[in-house]
């Protein structure tokens, strides 16, 4: 059973959110890296380059697939995981630590619209 | 047996080059352009050349060597004669800068497979430059642009695709610098109408869809979707690669295509995989035709003056369509390709509704018979279909999820299970949207005996256990290869001695 930690927001596209105040830590699910299998390849944003809701802001590449990171909201980014350019296996091994992927600053500071708590999250990939 | 381009044979053989013409001491070339140490000329006799490449080719698979059901790709046995005619010295020996009247008999092949592509597919015009399917979907989404623009509809944009589609469709869209538009599909992998319409609008520049789609399930609505398309403004692009599933039976132009692909290669048999000779013409409705990339071969009634008559009736011309988006391809594309699949065509063409018949009959036999294998040995759970459709067309896809779940065995594993008894593993992991995916396309040139084979020796495999399964294959000139060691360290030329 993959590893769903309580404190964290979760989307249907399988990301996590850590908020924090008006920033944002964005990574892949347990759940999604045990999908997606081993990580060979990300490609990363710029820092304070500004998206959209749903706009595709990072791409990560298995030997099976490429799958977009969508934005769970719309923002600014503040630092990318530089350390995943060299070593993307660090999702595979902490995707909740050290596989953490980018940190944002969110344009509207109340939006949560469509993001779940732990428990909803562990229905859908139950 | 050492490789080819490791240091090998002694130095001085295997090549000779004549006395210099003058000393070097005569010759005022700028020191930065003078060589600093000898050419590396290569170092080996013919004899080892061709040790070399035989001993490669032991250590091939291929549809030569065996059953080969890698779906999507409809690895059919390749005629023979194919060779015998595209060997032809009138055809082998040309160049494509000869004169007209040197060319007249391959531009009469050529005008004849445009003809013949255009009418089985439901087309008007068909360029037969692109050289692979990828190649004539870039190609065919150019002209949309360009035919959009003619409109004035610049704000055209946007390409839909199904998330079951090739991957190759809105890679070839965003290389012509579309957007791409994922819909998803309904639970059984068909088509999802609604979706379609949601997105649709004055953006839209085109759909790109395979039918049968890549679950080997025909789309029943594709006329629906056409007009969901036609009646925003865009325009329907159709992926040829599962043509092999309706030749003869329906066309694109009939379920309300614009344009389409053909893969020579797959469909009209031309050795292919690792990376060619493929060859991928695209058709297109009238509209489409002056943006096609040139030359094309046009013909008209022989006159007097003609210098050299091949046909007693006509003389076949180059011909540039007016507002051409330009060649995708040097000279006329891989005219081998084209040759080998008009040779297959003349010899099998009365019978392409019957290859069809045959490739569908064959791919839902196998599905059934591996059914039932499992059945009698007690593994159906291990797997189940990748979608509940009842009758599938030219292939069909199988979900290891189960197995995957209960022991650990992936489709990977399954894959390379089978590499240890002889067959070549199917596709695994496409279409996306199955879970542990494995894709099987048999054709119609396999016999019921390598189908009934193949079967035992799937479910065989499905009874190993996961020990040997994630050691597979040991049988193999190379065994499991680290995929992902492979894909971290990118390594694109061979280490050559300094």
């Amino acid at each position: 059973m993959s590893e769903v930690p309580e404190n964290l927001f979760y989307t249907k596209e399988h990301e996590w959110l850590r908020i924090e105040g008006d920033e944002v830590v964005v990574g892949i699910t347990d759940h999604a890296q045990e999908a997606l299998t081993d990580i060979v390849y990300i490609e990363l944003p710029e820092v304070g380059e500004e998206f959209g809701e749903m706009d595709e802001f990072a791409l990560v590449e298995s030997v099976k697939s490429a799958s977009p990171i969508f934005a769970p909201m719309g923002g600014e980014i503040l630092a990318v995981n530089q350390a995943l350019e060299d070593a993307p296996e660090l999702i595979n091994q902490d995707p909740y630590g050290a596989g953490w992927i980018i940190r944002f600053k969110r344009s509207n500071s109340n939006a949560t619209e469509g993001l779940m708590a732990a428990d909803d999250y562990r229905v859908i990939i139950a | 047996m050492s490789n080819l381009f490791d240091s090998h044979g002694a130095p001085g053989s295997g090549w000779s080059q004549p006395a210099p013409i003058m000393a070097a001491d005569q010759v005022s070339l700028p020191a930065e352009l003078v060589r600093k140490k000898p050419a590396r000329w290569p170092r080996l006799s013919e004899s080892e050349v061709v040790r070399h490449y035989t001993w490669l080719s032991t250590r091939n698979f291929g549809i030569d060597t065996g059953f080969y059901p890698l779906g999507s790709c409809t690895m059919k046995h390749n005629p023979r004669v194919n060779e015998t005619i595209v060997d032809l010295p009138g055809i082998a020996d040309l160049h494509p800068l000869q004169p007209e009247r040197h060319q007249q008999g391959l531009m009469a092949i050529f005008h004849e497979m445009q003809d013949m592509l255009a009418i089985c597919s439901g087309m008007d015009e068909v360029a037969l430059q692109p050289v692979a399917g990828a190649q004539g979907e870039f190609t065919a989404i150019r002209c949309f642009q360009e035919y959009h623009r003619s409109l004035g509809q610049e704000g055209r944009d946007k390409v839909i695709v199904p998330d079951s589609a090739h991957g190759t469709n809105p890679a070839s869209a965003a290389l012509a610098g579309m957007g791409i538009i994922e819909i998803p599909s309904l639970a059984d992998g068909s088509l999802n109408l609604e979706a379609l319409r949601s997105v649709v609008g004055d953006d839209t520049a085109a759909m790109m869809i395979t039918n049968p789609n890549t679950l080997g399930i025909f789309e029943a609505e594709i006329a629906q979707a056409s007009e969901i398309v036609h009646s925003a403004g865009g325009q329907m692009y159709y992926d040829g690669a599962n043509f092999n599933a309706i030749l003869g039976k329906t066309n694109p132009g009939l379920m309300g295509f614009d344009a389409v692909h053909y893969n020579l290669h797959k469909t009209f048999s031309q050795p292919h995989g690792g990376g060619g000779p493929g060859s991928g013409p695209i058709g297109v409705r009238t509209h489409l035709a002056e943006f096609l990339p040139g030359p094309l071969v046009k013909r008209r009634p022989i006159l007097s003056t003609d210098i050299r008559v091949i046909d007693e009736q006509w003389w076949y011309t180059w011909y540039e369509p007016r507002q051409s988006i330009g060649k995708v391809q040097q000279w006329h594309g891989n005219a081998g390709a084209v040759v080998r699949s008009w040779a297959f065509y003349r010899r099998y063409g009365h019978t392409l509704e019957q290859m069809t018949e045959h490739a569908v009959l064959n791919a839902n036999y196998l599905r059934h018979r591996i059914h039932q294998c499992a059945r009698e040995q007690g593994v159906e759970g291990e797997f189940c279909d990748g979608s509940p459709a009842e009758i599938v067309k030219h292939e069909f896809t199988l979900s290891m999820l189960p197995m995957k779940e209960s022991k650990g065995v992936s489709a990977m594993d399954v894959a390379k299970g089978l590499l240890d008894h002889g067959f070549m593993a199917p596709t695994v992991y496409f279409p996306l949207v199955v879970p542990e995916c494995m894709m099987i396309e048999p054709t119609e040139t396999e016999s019921k005996e390598t189908l009934d084979d193949f079967a035992e020796v799937f479910v065989k495999v499905l009874q190993a256990d996961a020990e040997t399964l994630h050691a597979a294959p040991t049988t193999t000139p190379v065994g499991r290869v680290d995929e992902v060691y492979a894909a971290r360290n990118l390594c694109l030329r061979h280490p050559m001695d300094e």
